[in-house]
């Protein structure tokens, strides 16, 4: 069988499970306990009435390690589906980051306009210190607060990487 | 009408009871003091009072692979529950189905640090196929059922049901188990499309193996007759790993021996030399596959499971067959006969050729012994002596687990008992009770070491108490066995701690139990006091004392290969080839 086993690249999964306690720290227990990275998690409730969360995991590993990852979840008794995003056909991936950045003078007048191309709102102010909140992909959000480090960056909250499969069906 | 309600326990045994459970191995406690006034008040489900928590365990452990049932375990809360974890990871790694109930302090207690609390379910996470904490009495008879349904569903496992007090107190309607409403739906079935290029696949084989696993025992007897029938219509050679004997006649012609580190010389250069290798509920175990990188490298390789994450984990499966193997053996032989197959005659010819080979290598000679009595002869002797009746064998963990593999031969299912994943010592003992619980009247053995049988040895009590007529089989060589073999053949012989200079008189502590004690150090009074063993109608300690210094072979050293076996003292002496540094990580 031809795979090459050696090559490692990044996975978005989708993971539906019961809103019940302990199911997160199966997911996670599951990644700890069989050596898994994680590089990306986020979840919440998505469906009220049926009681379902959305976990979305960013990994990386081998073709094997991979489905290794997505069938040892699917073991799970709580989990209603696994979908890997990444090789199911398009999808979009969001975060959102909150950034504090300090500073006066030019630097603040920079920040600010840095912001604007990307498309950064302000939510608090003050008068010596910004926070942006920024929405999009990892790559973007990286790019921002990179930028920011020069111009007096304080802190940041990320929410992680929020993902769903382009077109009418579910992932 | 309003529905009766029933308290917590009252469902609890009502639901045990719908689900077929006869006996309960358990241990009371402050927690579950509800649960066994309830039991005192009714006769329908035994108990059978073990010595310790892990022992409760392995007996259910013991209980369901004789039977093919879910064995089940009752513990109090806090070190009651905890110390089944070892139990749990045992049954975990071996697919054995088991519902452990767990008694917890009261819900308004949880996270208080109470009088003996402990977060079993987290505890036991990792360790069990699923559990649960049950926090209403209105979830508790469905929470059973469902734990029983993910227990013998698919790959079996344990499954843990943490109850606090309370909803064990509490009042609630009973719920039936009948329609269970349980998104936990295995595929079953095998695909048809995949079937038939397997069934193609095999039936062009020109060096052909049947490599079969402890996943067709535990699919059932109608799967082991369907594989017998199968295996004896392609005419192919079969292995099968530890957990896997009995699936198919020891007997039988076709049958090659077990493989892996302590398997047969023709068994591991079968796999090593095959064209086509067709895996049935086995998980190429680290034990089996030796040396990745060189395992079987010219094969086509076809996987059947009912785990699909056991496919492609170690070794990539060029054909997979996700399903139960009583199913996917069924439909595998439809196929052949539609097809009318018929393999190569002559190419097959050319491969029994070289087994035969490999076979007349004998690799389970040993230097035979008037007065010293060898392990493997002892254990010769016992099956010679045991092989008319229906005999249960369970093991403990080490050097007398791998003798007993090679030289005791299992013809049906569900006879052998032993801990292969996790190697648990002190597994024995205590399912060899559970197997005497589920087959009062047949002969069960418990072959041990003198180690290992220390470690549960506790349960002797029990044995005596319900009058279970196992009968202990200790190899004594002094030493902790296989850890004193692998200090000598990589560690330059530094024995370090593998030998107790303090053992007690087996003789005499069986005495003190209540059973019967007997020592043989002399080859020529085996037999008799084998006989004496069997005729004996209560538990017996037979403290065997063997050759100190044997070794077990055939064996494939640390990071070797298939086809690099050391077969006996001689290659021994002659210098061990396979040993080399990336070797010597692996366990």
């Amino acid at each position: 069988m031809s795979r090459d086993a050696e090559e490692i690249s990044q996975h978005t999964i989708a993971v539906i499970v019961d809103n019940e306690a302990g199911v997160l720290a199966r997911v996670i227990g599951l990644f700890s306990g069989r050596g898994y990275n994680i590089e990306s998690l986020t979840v919440a409730e998505v469906d009220h009435q049926s009681a379902l969360s959305r976990i979305t995991i960013v990994t990386s590993g081998t073709a094997m390690i991979i489905e290794q990852i997505k069938n040892q979840l699917r073991r799970l008794v709580p989990i209603h589906k696994v979908s890997d995003l990444t090789t199911d056909g398009p999808y979009v991936a969001r975060e959102l980051a909150l950034i504090k950045v300090a500073g006066t003078g030019e630097k603040r007048v920079e920040a600010l306009r840095i912001g604007d191309i990307f498309r950064a709102s302000v939510v608090d102010t003050t008068s010596e210190s910004f926070v942006f909140e920024v929405v999009g992909a990892t790559e973007k959000v990286e790019a921002f607060i990179d930028l920011m480090v020069p111009l007096g960056l304080v802190e940041v909250s990320r929410t992680g990487v929020a993902a769903i499969a382009r077109g009418q069906n579910p992932a | 009408m309003a529905q009766e309600t029933l308290t917590g326990s009252e469902i609890l045994l009502k639901a045990l009871v719908d689900q077929g459970v006869e006996v309960i191995f358990g241990y009371p406690g402050g927690a579950v003091l509800p649960i066994y006034d309830e039991l005192f008040k009714q006769n329908r489900l035994r108990h059978i009072l073990v010595r310790h928590e892990q022992a409760a365990v392995h007996a259910a452990e013991g209980y369901a692979r004789s039977t093919g049932k879910v064995g089940c375990v009752l513990v109090t809360s806090g070190p009651g529950a905890t110390n089944t974890v070892t139990g749990l990871v045992d049954a975990l790694m071996d697919s054995i189905p088991l519902v452990c109930i767990s008694g917890q302090v009261p819900t308004h207690l949880i996270g208080n640090d109470a009088f003996q609390e402990a977060d079993i379910t987290g505890i036991t996470r990792p360790c069990t196929k699923h559990n649960y904490l049950v926090k209403d009495t209105a979830n508790l008879a469905h929470t059973i059922h469902e734990a029983f349904h993910v227990a013998r569903s698919g790959r079996p496992g344990p499954v843990l049901v943490d109850l606090p007090k309370d909803v064990i107190q509490n009042k609630s309607a009973y719920q039936g188990p009948a329609p269970l409403k349980s998104k936990y739906q295995p595929q079953i079935k095998g695909d048809m499309k995949a079937i038939e290029k397997a069934v193609e696949i095999i039936a062009q084989a020109k060096r052909p193996i049947f490599y079969v696993g402890g996943g067709v025992i535990n699919s059932g007897p109608a799967a082991c007759q369907l594989l017998t029938q199968f295996v004896r219509m392609t005419g192919y050679p079969i292995t099968l790993t530890l957990m896997g004997l009995g699936a198919y006649p020891a007997s039988d012609k076709q049958y090659l021996g077990m493989l892996g580190m302590h398997g047969t010389y023709e068994a591991n250069l079968a796999m090593h030399d095959c064209d086509v290798m067709i895996n049935i509920g086995a998980r190429f175990d680290d034990r089996v596959t030796g040396r990745l990188a060189a395992f079987s490298p010219k094969s086509t390789k076809i996987h059947i499971d009912v785990d699909p994450s056991s496919v492609n984990k170690n070794v990539l499966a060029d054909l997979s067959v996700i399903g139960d193997a009583a199913h996917v053996l069924e439909s595998m032989i439809t196929v052949w006969r539609a097809r009318q197959a018929k393999p190569d005659a002559h190419a097959l010819k050319e491969w029994w050729t070289h087994i035969d080979l490999w076979r007349a290598r004998d690799c389970l000679a040993y230097a035979k012994s008037d007065s010293i009595i060898k392990p493997q002869y002892a254990i010769e002797r016992l099956f010679e002596l045991t092989k008319g009746r229906d005999t249960y064998i369970s093991t403990e963990v080490g050097q007398h687990q791998m003798w007993a593999a090679q030289y005791y031969r299992f013809d049906k299912p569900n006879h052998w008992l032993t801990s292969g994943g996790l190697g648990t010592m002190g597994y024995g003992l205590p399912a060899a009770m559970g197997a005497q619980v589920a087959h009062p009247d047949a002969l069960v053995v418990d072959i041990s070491g003198e180690s290992s049988v220390q470690m549960n040895i506790q349960e002797m009590a029990t044995l005596c108490q319900y009058r279970l007529p196992v009968k202990v089989f200790i190899l004594n060589n002094q030493y902790m066995g296989m850890v004193r073999q692998w200090q000598e053949l990589m560690y330059d012989s530094r024995y370090s701690e593998s030998e107790m200079f303090v053992h007690p008189d087996f003789v005499k502590l069986a005495d003190a139990y209540g059973a019967l004690g007997l020592r043989v150090d002399k080859a020529q009074d085996l037999d008799g006091a084998i006989k004496e063993m069997i005729d004996t109608p209560g538990p017996v300690i037979m403290d065997i004392r063997i050759d100190p210094k044997e070794n077990c072979f055939p064996m494939i050293m640390p990071g070797a290969a298939h086809n690099e076996m050391v077969l006996g003292p001689n290659d021994q002496a002659a210098g061990i080839a396979g040993i080399e540094e990336d070797g010597m990580v692996l366990i």
